[in-house]
Parts: structure tokens; sequence; C-alpha cells
């Protein structure tokens, strides 16, 4: 852990993130969207960060968009994971067969599929930009990745001899897959989900940023850059402190990630000891 | 075909060959086993023990081809669907692994591992798996099994594993037991306390035995029938005084020479198989 200062960087930083996501749920200086004639305050004791171009609290709408962050990230990285982990399972225990090759071919197209390209389709069939389309177009998007990570953290699991005396013993190959396979790539797993969680909240504000995220009604980090774009030259405030707590959270997902593979790696942890 | 009623396994030119091999890793082997029977198979690194034994239990590689015949009580196993070899596996054969560090799962308590091999055959509730899975423990010489069962495998020692995994493979007091070098990786003292433990555990379960081991003296400790395998053939079989007392083969005098330091004379050079193989070969050149 000492010698992993990454990971405790990175879990600082997210933390950072959930604290004040869950304080917005209970707490915030000011409504988020209420709309007030005192537009454009620089940051003063009143307005911590300053109002936006609506006379809305900067501070309260960082705060709560600190919630939709973390919700895109969880509902995204768990669909990916959902899908992508037992497809990629599937794959390594079939590796010998057709379904396994098709199962990764097909995870190979959506993976060269951009994803913004994708949430712009489900958005157009959809009919309108809402969460639930970002979020599910984003957690598609990081179906290969899960599905990848894990039929190769599998196909070695399924290589040691544990796995041949579990054969041995009569366990079928859905028994193994679930509760040998699966504790033994959850570390792995567990890496992808972090650094997959910054991709989302990345990928998040990208799509409001374009207008396809979350409607108006939200804050979000995205849409208030998005939002912000008209007083980039007069007021950089405004950009800045969504900007910066993107920043804050991407960097915590990734510092995050490379900490526990570090910690999960185990020619890394040799070398610690 | 007839079935002798004490018939329990039949091994018929059994060929093995993995694709893109030029030559057969398993070449014509025939082996019976009768119920209660013990046999022992002994050959060096390489011979294709290891390949036999994995080909009874249907564990190969997807890129080997299997030619002749397996038959299990008169049931032949080789093309069985996966499905319903597994119901086979565990339950009427089991196996015992050389290798008991890497042979438990790091992630479950060994206590379930012994539980879920009983549960999937049996069909005992949770509730019920547990005294069984403890009173086995116990039964393979286990003197906490309390403990053990609620540990992990690297909280254990190597012969503490390999008992567990004994255990694994009586517990549903399998018609065959196949031990790949069970008590390599253990040192002396504990190994003859397994081979022990082994011994008292097939008397109980009545289980026949397939003893795969390079090691004679272990061999002969624990069978009535030894056959020799020598680059994936059977060179020499039968009752194991006739092979150990009048072995045939050079290749099996060889291995009995070299196994037997006690009467190498105080600094003459040790005899190794080559004394034996080269003679046998140039006599039958």
């Amino acid at each position: 852990m000492r010698r992993n200062p990454g990971l405790v960087v990175g879990a600082a930083m997210v933390a950072l993130v959930v604290v004040i996501a869950v304080i917005s749920a209970f707490w915030t200086p000011y409504n988020p969207t209420e709309v007030s004639p005192n537009r454009l305050l620089p940051p003063s004791a009143n307005h911590l960060m300053g109002t936006d171009g609506f006379g809305q609290d900067i501070f309260s709408r960082v705060l709560v968009g600190a919630r939709s962050c973390l919700l895109v990230g969880v509902v995204a990285v768990g669909i990916g994971a959902l899908l992508g982990v037992p497809l990629g399972i599937t794959a390594a225990v079939k590796r010998h067969s057709w379904f396994g090759t098709l199962i990764m071919r097909a995870t190979d197209i959506v993976y060269a599929f951009p994803a913004l390209l994708l949430a712009i389709i489900l958005a157009a069939a959809r009919g309108s930009g809402s969460t639930l389309t970002a979020m599910t177009a984003i957690g598609i998007a990081s179906v290969p990745a899960f599905a990848r990570v894990s039929r190769g953290a599998a196909l070695q699991v399924l290589s040691q001899d544990y796995i041949v005396a579990a054969r041995s013993a009569g366990i079928t190959s859905g028994g193994i897959a679930v509760r040998h396979v699966l504790p033994n790539i959850a570390p792995v797993v567990l890496v992808q989900v972090s650094v997959s969680f910054g991709l989302a909240i990345l990928a998040e504000a990208s799509l409001s940023y374009l207008g396809l995220g979350t409607p108006p009604t939200t804050p979000t980090w995205g849409r208030m850059i998005y939002e912000s774009q008209p007083y980039l030259y007069s007021d950089l405030n405004l950009a800045l402190w969504p900007g910066l707590f993107i920043a804050i959270a991407v960097l915590g997902f990734n510092l995050l990630g490379d900490g526990l593979r570090e910690l999960v790696d185990p020619t890394l942890q040799d070398l610690d000891r | 075909m007839i079935m002798m009623s004490d018939e329990l396994l039949r091994i018929e030119e059994l060929s093995v060959r993995f694709a893109g091999s030029s030559r057969n890793a398993l070449e014509k082997i025939s082996l019976q086993i009768g119920r209660g029977e013990r046999v022992g198979l002994i050959g060096e690194s390489g011979s294709g023990k290891s390949l036999t034994a994995l080909t009874i239990m249907g564990l190969l590689a997807d890129n080997a081809k299997c030619r002749g015949s397996i038959r299990w009580q008169g049931r032949e196993l080789l093309g069985l669907r996966d499905a319903e070899y597994s119901r086979l596996r565990g339950e009427e054969i089991s196996m015992v692994f050389q290798e008991p560090m890497t042979a438990l799962d790091p992630t479950m308590r060994t206590g379930r591992q012994v539980a879920e091999v009983l549960r999937l055959h049996e069909r005992a509730p949770v509730g019920k798996a547990r005294p069984r899975v403890l009173e086995m423990l116990a039964d393979v010489g286990i003197t906490d099994p309390q403990r053990v069962a609620d540990s992990f495998p690297h909280q254990l020692s190597g012969g503490q594993r390999q008992r567990v995994l004994i255990a694994m493979a009586l517990i549903n007091t399998p018609d065959l037991l196949i031990c790949d070098e069970p008590t390599t990786a253990l040192d002396v003292t504990v190994q003859a306390r397994v081979l022990e433990l082994l011994r008292s555990g097939l008397d109980r379960a009545g289980s026949a035995l397939l003893f795969i081991s390079h090691d004679l003296a272990v061999v002969s400790q624990m069978v009535d029938r030894i056959a020799v395998i020598y680059q994936g053939r059977i060179v020499e079989a039968g009752t194991r005084s006739q092979v150990l007392e009048n072995p045939h083969h050079p290749y099996t005098a060889g291995l009995i020479a070299t196994a037997d330091l006690a009467n190498v004379a105080p600094g003459a050079r040790l005899p190794v198989l080559d004394d034996f193989w080269k003679r046998a070969a140039d006599g039958q050149r």
C-alpha cells in the first residue's frame, strides 16, 4: 500500500466525488435549478463558485452533478459488466467451439463501433436525449472491454489444476464457470470496473456536451460545460468548475484502477515482498 | 459381448494422438481393472501415465484424438457426451492429482469444495452435507476437521491439502480411484502417512485403484498388479511379484535395479537405466 500512492490518491479523489454526491442528496446551498436575476456572479461568500447565465448557483449544481455522474457510472458499468463478464467467461469455456468465436467476433464489431455514434443512434431511435439512453449507449459500448478482459482472465484460470480437479469431480462446465472461474477473475474484473467507470463519466460528459445526455432539468457536469459555451471568453468560471470535477472523477477512477491492477498483478506483488 | 461381472474397466487398443503431432502419445494401450482391484501404472516422465488417467476421465483437450475402446462396466466411454461423462466423474470414477498446492480452488473454503462434490452427486441439502464432510475429513486423518473445513487452501499445509483432495475423491465412494502421483509433492514422512490413509480409505469404500507413479517403492506398497508404460506403450504387465521379481522387459529391469540402491556396493557406481536399456538394445538389434 505504501508503494502504491496512485491507489491512495485515486481512492481519495473517488471518495471526494462520492462524499459530495451524498451531501447533495440532503443539502445544497441553493436550489440548483432555481433561476435568479443574479446572473454571472464571480465566486463570493454567498456563491462559492459564482452563478451561471441563468443565475443558478454553480456550487449547488456541481454538488448535484456528482450524483448523476455516479449514477451514469454505476448503470453504464453495470450494463457493461453484467453483459460482458458472462459473455467473456462463456467464450473462454467454449473456446474450442464456433460459439466462443462468434461471441468474441460479435464483441469486436461492437468494439469497432464508435460509442458516440451508438448514443446518437439510440437517442434518435428513442426520440430525444435522456439520461437512460446515454447510460445504455455507454454501457453497451463498454461490453467488449469487459468481455475481452474476463475472457483472457478466464482462459488463464481454466488452465489451472483446480479446474481440472473440479472437472474430475464431476462439476459441470456451468458450475465451474460460476463457482470457480468467476470468483477467481473477480479482481481483474474489478480493475476493469474502475477504469470503465472513469471512461463512462467522460463519455456521459461528452454526450451531455453534445446535448444528447441528460435533459436540461438535471444538472450534470457535461451539460454545465455545454451551457457555459456562450460565456467562455467572458466568464471562464462557468466551465472551470464542472471541468475540474470531471477531471477529478475521471483521474480518480483511473488512478484507482491502476492501483488495483498493481495490487492484483501477481508479478508486481512479488516485487513488493 | 459378455462381461465378467467383476470387471470394472477394460481399455483395449487405446491410442491417443494430438493434432499436429506425427506420432501417437499413447500407442494401443490395453489394461483391465477388476472390482476392488489395485493396479499400478509405472513409467518415467512423459511416458503417457497421466495421459492415460486423463483419457479415462474424459478430460483430454479437444485437440486429442482417441482410437480404441474404454469400457466402464460394459459401457463405452470414448465419444460420451461431456454432460454424461460429468455424471460419472466424482461419482463412479474419481481422481487425486499430483500437486496438492494447486488442485484446490484458492477462493473457496475447503469444506465447501468437498461439500460441492458431495451435493452434486447426492443432492444433499447444505445443512446435511457439513456433518458428512467433517466426518470424511476426520477419516482421512485430519485432526481438526472444523478448522480445516473453514480454511482457505493457502492456510493449509501440503499434506493437509492432499488429505482434503483424497477426502473429496472418496466422499462419494467411487468404484475406481485414480491417483496420479499423489505423494510426489509431499515429503517422505508425510508421504507414508498419506499412503496409509489412502489404503484405509480404499478399504472402507471398497474402491478399485489405478495408482500412477514413477516410484517403484511407493507403487509396490499399494497395488496387486503392475503395468509398465514406456514411450506410450505398455511394455510389461503382471502381478506385483511377477513384474518386480522377474522382469522381462529391459526397461523394467533397469527401473528395478536403479530403485534398489541398498544392494549397491559402497563406492561402486550407481546403476542407471541406460546400463540395462543399451545392453538389451544391443542384444535385440
